[in-house]
């Protein structure tokens, strides 16, 4: 009986089982870098804003405190977002005919709120609570980044859950005394991982991992 | 909530009926009740039962048990196996992508101008009351940013402390309700508030020369001082106008019966926790009337023999049908409800006072001597209640035994009464019927209720109400009663206006709304403002009512009635508006006992009783589109989302008719088509029926199921009568009940599998008080039969919190508050008929009904079942994707979003408390019901296998601001919702590392025990066995 398939076959079979197994893993691979890419996550992407507001400016050439504005970030799981009133009381004062502010102004008098588009955000499934991580020594910079250096907000890291992880399985890595967590400036010391070691035992700093500490 | 496949379901009841050869008769219909009984009878008579199809072994008890979900293969929609593999094959592609959606662009929307308390994120709680038959029972409710999601009691208002019912924990639900009547209609066309103010003013001026002659408002039943004051002075104006109230479950009885026994209108409130023996003639107090939430308080607070040293209270109990008072009662006789009078005839007998008339035959004498005895040796310490639904003349009887007993002034405290105007609301609206039909009325104005479908069928209500020329009905939903009038003006929920209202003994609570009204409604005090010319809003009226009150009582500057007011909205309660007690007359006694001796029993004609009584879940009707009610199963039926006739196993014997036959009730020459439950412990020849179904205009969830029991109600007899005769029509029907569900039994398991010995124990454990006495530790699993040390897995440790939950059962009263309250707390989906019949309900917390003894009077036990955070979970080992995890402080924890549905866990689960979304179960579209959702619990999807939590999100919350604050949580700072609402206080959570705790001290005592503990579970969540007290002196 006479072969019915040329010699070639094999090396096309061979070709492609391992092209198969190639395609799996490059597409595997897409999938993972797209999943991490700016593209997806947003990281490092500035949004624009009905307003420009500039925490480089506010925050980092004013020296404004965060919670001037983020009223209830030491006690509600939500930092705030301020009213059109909080922007007032300063631009009532000055700037008071800069373009640029005419939709804050808007706002003020026809009391309709500002459309802020959120940078930050966590699907619904997901519990934050930033009174908690405030009061255990977790700056704010720690998750926003460098909030001072930026003139439009961008979201400075993933978010995703490996993320949140990182921090929960060591804090001490990421933990800072009390009383910088709103410094916008703060570089965490050579000896972090004493200095975290001491302060996770101050202040009592939990390693929680189980799933009900953020899904419910 | 409403369901999507409920809608078809919105026919004519008898669409649902199959006929008589659909299934056959012997397949599950007539259960051989001589079998049952001899059962009952031999080795098994002290044996636990849910059913009677459970002591039958009937095939769809047997269904139940082995395949808890219903069958697939029977599912309506069925796919053919190549679909499935498609399918399968589509979702296996696609599931991978699932994970990579981007979270969408979202916006934030700040304030312009910040309210000063709000704290985003922090839900702020808002003292109100809610008004039901006009009585207000006093609320904090959970407002976030603005809307109320969830309500709690008001621990300082008298008629809640703290607690709530199921009325109270649906309201938002209500509230939120997308089916709620939107728009002012004039004849069944959209209009304005400006042109019915327009025609409402032209009526006025119209019934002016005449000084109102053909001007009348109904009402219902009204504590408000305030409305009770605009009243009044609309009836000044209008001279000749006449103000009537009519409220279907109304007080009347107990109003005349004090009339009867004082001479004058009085009000009647008890003190449950003085009383050492309570003889309740037919009143169901402990779950119904306005002083249920603190009477269940008292009273179980009188069976807790920790705190009272071994003494309890002793509960006797006669009555028709059984009820959640009759389940908690050391003794309960069966007797139908004309028989109550001739009962209580026989104990004033007994107590020395001359009232004739022999006893009934079913009871039976030394019972009622000894009960009698008890009685007096408990002078001054015993309570005698009269329900509601008795004539006034046992009311009488009542009053004159409590005077005899010199009770009145200890247990029973007599005030003025609380209504503004008691009257005899039957005669109110026999009165205003008779002048529609004389065509004297020319202007109706119905402020709430809906008499047009709860009036009963002899007044004719509807026919007559047409010929008044203008009709105006103010209410919530665009009802029946709504069809038939010009004007229907869209009612605010009580939860969105100005009000107050009395409690039970006289409290006034001012309500206050949590949010302005979602559909424009208008209430009673803006249409009667308006009516008197002035316009105000609410507030305005309510305020100003107060403001004269407080200036003509105290002397005050407008400063300090400000602070009067911010105190008294604040503490959800008026200060010092309890009624003071009022010393009965001296011949109440006599007065009493000669009243019920002229007074000729009503019972007298022979014959087949129908006894009325509103709905346990829905009331009179009102909460007929609560789909969060309609769900909740009915107390000892178990029934949902249907009305029955209860009957007696012998009595259904008698007549042949089994369970889910429907029959025509036939009564006063009015019929009615119902479906037949048999109930055991109901009264022989006696069927009880209940208000509230086969509504015509409820809404999408409400419309036509069930059957109108109102169409068989006349108002000589209100609330039972002779004569009732029962006829099989042949055809069946099917009642959704959860009797069958999750039934844990050893039925079913062979002898040699390991775990049956754990399925011998009792999972419900009682004793009586003396065998607890003898023997404390009764409930104790035997040593050798625990396997504590033994596990494959390393274990635990629980070095911080370790969360766990104690339920006392001698407390629990079978309310099913529990229920309905978590799921307020944790966005839990309503599922409808059809769903609930495959055993797919999803309620978190369920409360079995346990039997134990014959079928005419069996005892009946509650028993609130959820999950028992094992700390050898079963569920968690099976679960492919880790989404049922073990925290470390012993929390068995559920992640929505990592299960896949596999529902391994359920099917490991002993305890049968995992709940599985079959379909697409909550409402993620209907804009006004995503208002009602706790942000704090995420709303599951479909696929997805869910459970009690324990209320994690409130472990949390007070985790967190403990941590704040560095401290530890501190015992009872959590409160769990289903803990929060309990008005028996039968439930306990805590941490069981502190031994201080409330709950680790209730789980040291001897009665504390654990459900399937063989199986080496071991549960966080225990029980805490049952005592009962019955009279040495009779033999049951």
């Amino acid at each position: 009986m006479p072969q019915i398939f040329n010699r070639s076959t094999n090396t096309l079979s061979r070709l492609s089982i391992y092209g198969a197994v190639f395609f799996v893993v490059l597409a595997g691979y897409v999938l993972y870098a797209i999943s991490k890419s700016p593209y997806f996550t947003e990281v490092n992407v500035a949004r624009d804003q009905p307003v420009p507001f500039s925490h480089k400016h506010h925050v980092g050439e004013l020296g404004i405190d965060c919670r001037y504005c983020h009223t209830s970030v030491e006690d509600s799981s939500f930092a705030g977002i301020p009213p059109t009133a909080t922007c007032m009381t300063c631009h009532s004062q000055i700037w008071t005919n800069a373009p640029m502010l005419e939709p804050v102004r808007a706002s003020y008098r026809s009391d309709r709120s500002i459309e802020w588009i959120r940078v930050n955000a966590l699907p619904d499934f997901v519990y934050f609570n930033h009174g908690i991580h405030v009061s255990k020594g977790i700056g704010c910079t720690t998750c926003h980044g460098p909030i001072g250096d930026m003139p439009l907000t961008w979201r400075a890291n993933t978010l995703q859950m490996t993320w949140c992880l990182g921090c929960h399985r060591e804090p001490e890595q990421y933990v800072r005394p009390k009383e910088a967590v709103f410094s916008a400036n703060y570089q965490p010391p050579d000896n972090q991982t004493t200095l975290g070691h001491r302060l996770v035992k101050e202040y009592k700093i939990q390693k929680l991992t189980n799933c009900s500490t953020c899904h419910r | 909530m409403t369901k999507p496949n409920h809608k078809d379901d919105v026919t004519e009841h008898a669409a649902h009926e199959h006929g008589a050869g659909d299934r056959a008769a012997s397949e599950c219909g007539s259960i051989d009740l001589a079998a049952i009984e001899a059962k009952l009878r031999g080795a098994e008579g002290k044996k636990f039962w849910r059913s009677l199809d459970e002591l039958a072994g009937s095939p769809r008890y047997q269904e139940y048990l082995h395949n808890e979900f219903g069958d697939p293969d029977n599912e309506k929609a069925s796919v053919s196996r190549r679909d499935v593999l498609k399918l399968m094959a589509a979702s296996a592609a696609f599931a991978g992508l699932s994970a990579c959606t981007k979270l969408p662009t979202q916006k934030i929307v700040p304030y312009v101008r910040a309210p000063e308390e709000i704290i985003p994120g922090k839900p702020l709680f808002y003292a109100t009351a809610m008004p039901m038959g006009g009585v207000a029972k006093g609320l904090l409710v959970e407002s976030h940013m603005g809307r109320p999601t969830k309500v709690e009691g008001n621990p300082e208002h008298p008629a809640s402390l703290g607690a709530t019912d199921i009325f109270a924990q649906a309201a938002v639900l209500t509230l939120y309700d997308p089916d709620r009547s939107q728009a002012v209609t004039h004849e069944g066309h959209i209009a304005t508030w400006d042109l019915f103010l327009a025609a409402l003013r032209k009526a006025r001026d119209d019934h002016r020369p005449t000084k109102g002659a053909g001007l009348r408002i109904l009402t219902e039943t009204v504590t408000s001082p305030t409305l009770g004051a605009q009243l009044q002075s609309l009836l000044a104006a209008f001279p000749e106008a006449k103000w009537h109230q009519y409220e279907p479950a109304s007080r009347d009885a107990a109003r005349e019966g004090a009339r009867l026994a004082f001479g004058e209108y009085m009000n009647t409130a008890y003190r449950f926790d003085q009383a050492a023996v309570i003889l309740s003639l037919d009143a169901d107090f402990i779950s119904a009337g306005p002083g249920s939430l603190r009477y269940a308080r008292e009273f179980a607070g009188g069976r807790d023999v920790d705190s009272t040293r071994g003494k309890m209270n002793r509960l006797y109990v006669v009555e028709s049908a059984l009820s959640n008072t009759g389940a908690m009662a050391d003794h309960r006789l069966p007797l139908r409800s004309r028989d109550v009078e001739a009962f209580a005839r026989a104990v004033a007998n007994k107590l020395g006072m001359p009232v004739g008339a022999p006893a009934p035959a079913q009871a039976p004498n030394e019972w009622i001597a000894a009960l009698a005895r008890d009685l007096e040796r408990n002078r001054g310490r015993s309570l005698v209640i009269a329900g509601d639904q008795q004539p006034p003349v046992v009311h009488a009887l009542a009053h004159a035994m409590n005077l005899a007993l010199g009770n009145v002034g200890k247990t029973v405290i007599l005030t003025e009464p609380i209504e503004v105007k008691p009257a005899d609301e039957m005669q109110s609206l026999g009165e205003l019927v008779a002048d529609m039909e004389a065509g004297r009325v020319q202007t109706l104005l119905i402020f709430g209720g809906n008499p047009v479908y709860a009036a009963p069928a002899d007044l004719e209500f509807a026919k007559h109400l047409l010929k008044v020329p203008l009709r105006v009905h103010l209410s919530l939903y665009d009802d029946e009663t709504s069809e038939l009038c010009h004007w229907h003006i869209p009612e605010a929920h009580f939860l969105e206006s100005w009000s107050d209202a009395r409690a039970f003994d006289g409290t006034i609570t001012i309500l206050q709304p949590l949010i302005s009204p979602l559909y424009d409604g208008k209430s009673a005090h803006e249409l009667l403002a308006a009516f008197l010319g002035t316009e105000a809003s609410a507030h305005d009226v309510v305020k100003l009512y107060w403001k004269n009150r407080y200036a003509s009582t105290k002397l005050g500057d407008a400063k300090a009635f400000e602070v009067f007011w911010e105190t008294s909205l604040h503490d959800g309660v008026v200060a010092g508006t309890a009624l003071p007690e009022k010393p009965a007359k001296a011949d109440g006694s006599a007065n009493g006992a000669a009243a019920a001796a002229a007074a000729s029993s009503a019972g007298a004609a022979g014959g087949l009783e129908i006894v009325f009584r509103p709905d346990p879940t829905i009331w009179d009707g009102r909460f007929a589109n609560n789909g969060w009610l309609q769900e909740l199963p009915k107390p000892q039926t178990q029934i949902t989302w249907d009305n029955v006739a209860l009957i007696s196993p012998r009595t259904a014997q008698r007549l042949r008719v089994a369970n889910e036959d429907v029959v025509t009730l036939r009564y006063a020459g009015r019929t009615a088509r119902a479906a037949v439950w048999i109930m055991p412990g109901h009264a022989e020849e006696s069927v009880t029926v209940h208000f509230g179904y086969g509504r015509s205009r409820a809404g999408r969830v409400g419309t036509g199921i069930g059957f109108n029991a109102y169409a068989l109600w006349t108002s000589r007899a209100p609330w039972f009568g002779a004569g009732l005769e029962v006829e099989a029509t042949g055809a069946r029907t099917t009642l959704a009940t959860t009797q069958f569900h999750h039934a844990i039994s050893r039925d079913g398991r062979s002898a040699d599998e390991p775990s049956v010995a754990a399925f011998e124990r009792d999972l419900v454990r009682i004793a009586t008080l003396d065998e607890f006495k003898t023997n404390p530790e009764f409930a104790k699993d035997p040593a050798d039969q625990t396997t504590k040390a033994l596990s494959l897995y390393p274990g635990f440790k629980y070095e911080g919190y370790a969360w766990g939950m104690a339920i006392d059962l001698n407390r629990c009263i079978g309310c099913n508050a529990c229920t309905v309250a978590c799921q307020a707390e944790n966005n839990i989906p309503v599922v409808g008929k059809e769903q609930v019949e495959a055993g797919r309900i999803m309620h978190w917390i369920r409360v079995d009904t346990y039997f134990r003894g014959g079928l005419e009077n069996p005892e009946a036990y509650h028993e609130p079942v959820l999950c028992m955070h094992c700390e050898n979970a079963p569920c968690e080992v099976v679960c492919p994707v880790g989404a049922t995890t073990h925290s470390p402080e012993g929390l068995n924890e559920m992640t929505y979003n990592r299960c896949v549905g596999t529902r391994y866990c359920s099917n490991n689960c002993p305890y049968k408390v995992r709940r599985f979304n079959f379909l697409l179960y909550a409402d993620w579209d209907t804009p006004s019901l995503k208002l009602l959702r706790n942000p704090n619990v995420s709303v599951r999807s479909r696929g997805v296998m869910e459970k009690c939590t324990y209320c994690v999100q409130r472990i949390n919350a007070a985790k967190i601001e403990s941590e704040e604050q560095n401290r530890g949580v501190r015992d009872g700072e959590i409160v769990t919702a289903c803990q929060a609402v309990c008005p028996a206080e039968a439930i306990v959570f805590g941490n069981i590392n502190d031994p201080n705790s409330r709950v680790s001290k209730l789980k040291a005592q001897p009665r504390n025990y654990g459900l399937l503990t063989e199986l080496n579970t071991r549960p966080r969540t225990s029980y805490l066995a049952k005592l009962r007290n019955p009279n040495p002196e009779i033999k049951e």
